[in-house]
């Protein structure tokens, strides 16, 4: 692997110049057809439209109501996700960890942003910014204090963490007083934070 | 390898920052880079391994302090620079074009 060593560190990439200089790249790109432009702003759509937690909220709520879909879940996340139509970038192995009366499961990528994109869309910036990477794996119940969610002492906490290849979604406890409640209306209760592990699902 | 990249277990880096209502994109760049990124992943540039790679080559401080789209911008340049798709100093040479036209 060759990479610059004795260049890439004098680089300075201020905040004032980074807006320039994103341009600067994309102009180069397209000029030397390697990128085109118009691919730029569909991805940009897709991702800032159409992709985010409402597709994990449809896995969770479908997992909450077919126990069948729950145990294939369990067993192959990828293509039982796929089954609804959640699958590519960033989402090819996925596990699914259910949250269960004795285990709480809460996810982070200590070294990067690893997160499951086809079902929750691009991550926030505290899971990608350091106090959440660091802290996660040393005091997770204090994180989760930070998020306000309080786990019981006698819950276990299990901390899992991302890579490259593998990316995790949290199946959260449906909430008691939910029974006569239909997918549709289940898929509302479910948050973002529920299936990363360090919020609850709404209590209606 | 224990690069500055490596954050799990370090202490000191303060509280969680939450943001009300985080929009998926905070400025324009951060768009334009999310998917230049995508493509060029997509189109052979480098694989995800090497991707990380020249992120973690970012100077530790500039690192912990830049906005997180700036670490991908920094990868793709390596790697742009690597395989020869941009000359030393070229990415400045259009800034300053792109500013003179702006003015």
């Amino acid at each position: 692997m060759t990479t610059d060593h004795d260049h890439h560190h004098d680089h300075s990439h201020r905040s004032t110049d980074v807006s320039l200089r994103v341009k600067a790249i994309e102009s180069l790109l397209v000029e030397k057809k390697l990128l085109d432009v118009e691919a730029v702003d569909k991805l940009i759509d897709l991702y800032e439209h159409k992709i985010g937690p409402r597709n994990g909220a449809r896995v969770v709520a479908k997992a909450w109501t077919d126990p069948e879909y729950k145990a294939r879940l369990l067993k192959d996340g990828t293509s039982a996700i796929a089954e609804l139509g959640y699958s590519g970038v960033q989402g090819e192995d996925m596990v699914v960890l259910e949250n269960t009366p004795d285990v709480h499961n809460m996810v982070v990528c200590t070294l990067c942003s690893c997160y499951p994109w086809p079902t929750l869309g691009l991550p926030p910036n505290w899971y990608k910014a350091a106090p959440y990477r660091s802290r996660a794996v040393i005091d997770p119940r204090g994180v989760l204090e930070e998020f306000g969610t309080a786990i019981s002492s006698d819950v276990e906490v299990r901390v899992w963490d991302s890579n490259a290849e593998l990316r995790y979604l949290v199946l959260p406890m449906r909430p008691a007083g939910t029974e006569g409640m239909s997918e549709e209306q289940l898929v509302e209760l479910v948050t973002r934070d529920s299936m990363i592990g360090v919020g609850f699902p709404v209590q209606p | 390898m224990n690069g500055i990249a490596d954050l799990g277990g370090r202490h000191g880096m303060g509280p969680i920052k939450f943001e009300e209502n985080e929009p998926i994109f905070h400025a324009e760049w951060e768009r334009r880079m999310f998917a230049m990124f995508i493509l060029a992943f997509a189109g052979g540039h480098f694989n995800i391994d090497q991707f990380r790679y020249g992120m973690e080559q970012m100077a530790p401080a500039e690192y912990l302090t830049s906005d997180y789209y700036q670490h991908w911008m920094h990868s793709l340049e390596i790697w742009c620079r690597a395989n020869g798709t941009f000359a030393e100093g070229e990415v400045e040479r259009r800034m300053a074009e792109l500013a003179k036209e702006a003015a």
